[in-house]
C-alpha cells in the first residue's frame, strides 16, 4: 500500500499541478480522529455485539476511501475492457460493494487468511494484489513486471499468469476466486483447520453469496466448524441477489445470519465500511479467544448486474440502483463523514479521485499493451515439484512442454 | 519396530489357509505383511516423518477404520493428526480418506475443480499436497452403488495423479510417494486386497521405501503377448499366465502400478517384444483404461509391431449385480483372461 502511493505521489510530483490550492490544503488544520456512530449489529446467539461507536483516523480514513475508490474504478475499468472485447468469458464486478473487501481487510492482520467465490477483485486487490496484476490476469496477459513478489518458499509471481482468469486470481494468504458456488466454503473451513492445527492465533474468513447460503456444503462446514472449534469467520455476502434470483425467492429464511444455527452470527450493515471494520474486529476476536466460528451476514448491494452478460435490470428495477447509489454509496458515506468531521477536504479528496484514475488508466494501459502468454506456457504447472514432461495437444503431434 | 512385528505376526497364521485359495510366491520364512497392513505402515511412517501429515475420514481415528487401514494411528498420534470427520461427501498435507471411492462422489468437485486444477489456475502460486485414498472398485456382495471403478474418471483429469496398488511392496510405496508428493494423489485401494499377504522385501522395510508414481512394473517377464492390468486383476493374470505357461505360452505381465501418468513406455517396450497386448482392468470398457492404452499403442511406435488387435479385457457394461453368481460374471476372471489371451494367440 505505501508503494503504491509512494509510487503515485512520485509520478504525480512531477506533473504540473495547481500550487495555490495545494498549498491550501496543506495548511489547513484538520483533525486527527473523529468518533463516529455506527449501526447496531442484529445477533443471533450473542450476548454482546461490536461497539456502536468507533474512532476513524484521518490517516485509516483517506487509507479506507483510496482503496474504495480503487476498487470502484478498477471494476469500471473491467467493465470498458469487457465492452471492447478485450476481457473475455466471465466477469463479475463488484462495484457497490466496496465496503465489504476494504473493511474486511482493515479488521484483520495480513498474516490472517481469506477465501471467496467468484466476485473477487475487490478482495484480490484488498488482500496485495496491484490493479495492474489484477487487470493484467483479466485481459489475460503475462504481468511481466510483478510489482508484487510473493514470499511463498521459492516462488515469485503477482497474477496466475494468464492460466486463471477473472475467477481464479490468488495471494498470499489469499486463496481465490473460486468458480463452483459455495465449493470454497469447505475450503475455507479447512483453512481454519490448518490454522488451528499450525497453533499461530490466525483466522480464516470464508466468504459467500446469498446464493450459496443454501447450499448443502456450507451446513457441512457449519457443522464441521463447530465441532472442532475451528477460527472460521464465515461470511454471507448479502447483496439481495443470487443472480437474478432475489433473496425472498430461494430461501426459505432470509436471516443468513442465523443460518449457521449452533453457529454465533451478526448482521452488519455492509455498506458502512466503519461497521464492517468493527464487525469485522469483534468476529476475529471471537475466533482468535478459541471459541469456534462465528458467522457474519453483511447486507450490502451490487450496481452491476451478476455478471457482464447480465444487464441486471430484468429481475430489479432502475429506481431501486438509483435509490441505493443515491442514498447508501458506500465511498460517498465515508466520503461525508470525512469533510463533515475535518478529517479531510473534499478538495483532497477529488485529488486522490484524479490520482485512482490515472494509476488505473495506467494499469488500464499496462494490461492491454503486454503481450499474450506464449503458447509454449501452455502445458506448464500441471504438477507442483516435478520434473519436466510432455502434454498432449489436440492431436498425437502437437506436444506441450509442462514445467512445474 | 515391535508394532510392526505385532502388525505382522497375525498373517503369518492365515497364509498357510490362504495358500489353498489364492496365487502368490512365498517362502515361508520370509516376512510376510498383508496389503493393509503394507498401507498401515506407509502412513504411520509418513505421520512420523512430517508433523505436516495427517489423515482424516469418517472412523479413521476411533473405530480404527472402516477395513482397519488406520489402525492404530489414532491411538498413537491422537487427535490433532488422525481426525474422524461427521459423514460429509490448507501448508498442510492431509491424507484424506474416503471410505469407498464411490463416496467420493459427493466430494468430487472438490477434488477436482478445487484439488486438481488449482496449481494450473493459480499459474503455478497454489500447489494441493493431498491424498485421497480409499477402496475402489468391486467388492463382494455389496452390488452396484458400492462397487464402481473410478480409475478411468479420475484418470482423465489434468492436474491429479491416479496409482492404483496391487500387491504390499505397492500398496507402502505408493501411499508414501504419494503422502511425499506435492500433488493431489488418488489412491486406488482394493478392498478385497486388503487382507492379503504378499513377500515383503528387505527394501520394502525401509522408512524410506518409495515406489515413483508413474513407472510401471514388469510382474512377470514373457515373450508371446503383453498383458497389462492394474489393482486385483494383476493377480488374475498371473494365474492366468502360470496356467499357459504349460501349455507353453509365456506372458509378460506388466502391474500398471499408476494410472496417470501412464507408463506407456514400459508397455510399448513389451509390446514392441511381444507383438501381442491384452488389457484387463475392473472397470467399465467405455472410456476406460485399457481403451486409453489401446488409443496410445496406435499412435507410438508399437503399433507397427502388432501382430493382432489389441484386446480389452474388462468388467460387465452393467451395474454391479448383488447375486453371486451375477457377480463373479460381472468382472474379469482368470478363464476371461486366458480365452482372450488365445484369441489374441489365434489358439
Amino acid at each position: 500500500m505505501r508503494k503504491m502511493l509512494a509510487a503515485v505521489s512520485r509520478v504525480l510530483s512531477g506533473a504540473s499541478q495547481k500550487p495555490a490550492s495545494r498549498v491550501l490544503v496543506a495548511s489547513r488544520n484538520f483533525a486527527n480522529d473523529a468518533t463516529f456512530e455506527i449501526k447496531k449489529c442484529d445477533l443471533h446467539r450473542l450476548e454482546e455485539g461490536p461497539p456502536v461507536t468507533t474512532v476513524l483516523t484521518r490517516e485509516d480514513g483517506l487509507k479506507y476511501y483510496r482503496m474504495m475508490q480503487t476498487v470502484r474504478r478498477m471494476e469500471l475499468k473491467a467493465d470498458q475492457l469487457y465492452k471492447q472485447k478485450i476481457i473475455r468469458g466471465f466477469c463479475h464486478l463488484c462495484d457497490g460493494q466496496e465496503a465489504c473487501c476494504v473493511g474486511l481487510e482493515a479488521g484483520i492482520n495480513p498474516t490472517d487468511h481469506l477465501i471467496t467465490a467468484y466476485r473477487a477483485h475487490g478482495f484480490t486487490f484488498t488482500r496485495g494484489l496491484s490493479v495492474r496484476e489484477i487487470l493484467a490476469e483479466l485481459t489475460e496477459l503475462v504481468c511481466s513486471a510483478h510489482v508484487y513478489v510473493l514470499p511463498f518458499p521459492g516462488r515469485k509471481g503477482g497474477c496466475a499468469k494468464g492460466k486463471g482468469g477473472s475467477m481464479h486470481m490468488y495471494a498470499k494468504n489469499f486463496y481465490g476466486g473460486n468458480g463452483i458456488v459455495g465449493a470454497q466454503v469447505p475450503l475455507g473451513a479447512g483453512i481454519a483447520l490448518a490454522c488451528k492445527y499450525n497453533g499461530k492465533d490466525e483466522v480464516c474468513l470464508t466468504l459467500y453469496g446469498d446464493g450459496a447460503a443454501n447450499q448443502g456444503q456450507i451446513f457441512e462446514a457449519y457443522n464441521m466448524a463447530a465441532l472442532w472449534k475451528l477460527p472460521c469467520i464465515f461470511i454471507c455476502e448479502n447483496n439481495r441477489y443470487g443472480m437474478g434470483t432475489s433473496v425472498e425467492r430461494a430461501a426459505a429464511s432470509t436471516d443468513y445470519y442465523k443460518r449457521g444455527d449452533f453457529i454465533p452470527g451478526l448482521r452488519v450493515d455492509g455498506m458502512d465500511i466503519l461497521c464492517v471494520r468493527e464487525a469485522t474486529r469483534f468476529a476475529a476476536a471471537y475466533c482468535r479467544s478459541g471459541k469456534g466460528p462465528i458467522l457474519m451476514e453483511l447486507q450490502t448491494y451490487r450496481y452491476h448486474g451478476h455478471s457482464m452478460s447480465d444487464p441486471g435490470v430484468s429481475y430489479r428495477t432502475r429506481e431501486e440502483i438509483q435509490e441505493v447509489r443515491s442514498k447508501s454509496d458506500p465511498i460517498m458515506l465515508l466520503k461525508d463523514r470525512m469533510v463533515n468531521s475535518n478529517l479531510a477536504s473534499v478538495e483532497e479528496l477529488k485529488e486522490i479521485d484524479v490520482e485512482v484514475r490515472k494509476e488505473i488508466e495506467d494499469a488500464a494501459q499496462f494490461a492491454t499493451a503486454d503481450p499474450e502468454p506464449p503458447l509454449e506456457e501452455l502445458g506448464y504447472h500441471i504438477y507442483s515439484s516435478d520434473p519436466p514432461f510432455e502434454v498432449r495437444g489436440a492431436n498425437q503431434w502437437i506436444k506441450f512442454k509442462s514445467v512445474s | 519396530m515391535a508394532a510392526v512385528s505385532g502388525l505382522v505376526r497375525r498373517p503369518l497364521r492365515e497364509v498357510s489357509g490362504l495358500l489353498k485359495r489364492r496365487f502368490h510366491w512365498t517362502a515361508p520364512a520370509a516376512l510376510q505383511v498383508t496389503v493393509r497392513d503394507a498401507i498401515n505402515q506407509g502412513m504411520d511412517e509418513e505421520l512420523e516423518r512430517d508433523e505436516k501429515v495427517f489423515l482424516l475420514g469418517e472412523e479413521v481415528a476411533q473405530y480404527d477404520g472402516a477395513y482397519k487401514v488406520s489402525r492404530g494411528l489414532w491411538k498413537k498420534y491422537g487427535d490433532k493428526r488422525i481426525i474422524d470427520t461427521p459423514i460429509s461427501e490448507a501448508g498442510l498435507r492431509p491424507i484424506c480418506e474416503f471410505m469407498t471411492f464411490n463416496f467420493s462422489m459427493q466430494a468430487i468437485d472438490q477434488v477436482i475443480n478445487s484439488a486438481a486444477k488449482t496449481y494450473y489456475m493459480s499459474g503455478g502460486l497454489q500447489p494441493v499436497p493431498i491424498v485421497f485414498r480409499g477402496p475402489n472398485g468391486a467388492s463382494a456382495g455389496v452390488a452396484a452403488q458400492h462397487s464402481q471403478c473410478f480409475a478411468a474418471w479420475y484418470g482423465h483429469c489434468p492436474g491429479l495423479k491416479v496409482v492404483s496398488p496391487w500387491n504390499s511392496e505397492d500398496a507402502k510405496g505408493l501411499i508414501k510417494s504419494a503422502i511425499r508428493d506435492n500433488n493431489p494423489v488418488v489412491v486406488l485401494e482394493n478392498e478385497l486386497m486388503y487382507g492379503v499377504p504378499f513377500e515383503f522385501p528387505p527394501e520394502a522395510q525401509s522408512k524410506d521405501f518409495l515406489i515413483p508414481i508413474g513407472k510401471a512394473k514388469i510382474e512377470r517377464q514373457g515373450t508371446h503377448i503383453t498383458v497389462v492390468s492394474h489393482s486385483r486383476p494383476v493377480g488374475h493374470c498371473l494365474e492366468a499366465a502360470a496356467v499357459l505357461s504349460k501349455e507353453g505360452v509365456e506372458c509378460e505381465v506388466i502391474n500398471m502400478r499408476t494410472i496417470r501418468p501412464m507408463d506407456m513406455e514400459t508397455i510399448e517396450a513389451s509390446v514392441m517384444k511381444t507383438n501381442h497386448l491384452v488389457t484387463v482392468e475392473g472397470g467399465w470398457p467405455q472410456f476406460g483404461v485399457g481403451a486409453e492404452i489401446c488409443a496410445r499403442i496406435m499412435e507410438g511406435p508399437a503399433f507397427n509391431f502388432l501382430d493382432a488387435p489389441a484386446v480389452r479385457v474388462t468388467g460387465a457394461d452393467v451395474p454391479m449385480p448383488y447375486a453371486k453368481i451375477l457377480e463373479d460374471n460381472s468382472i474379469p476372471q482368470v478363464k476371461d483372461i486366458i480365452f482372450a489371451i488365445k484369441k489374441t494367440l489365434n489358439i
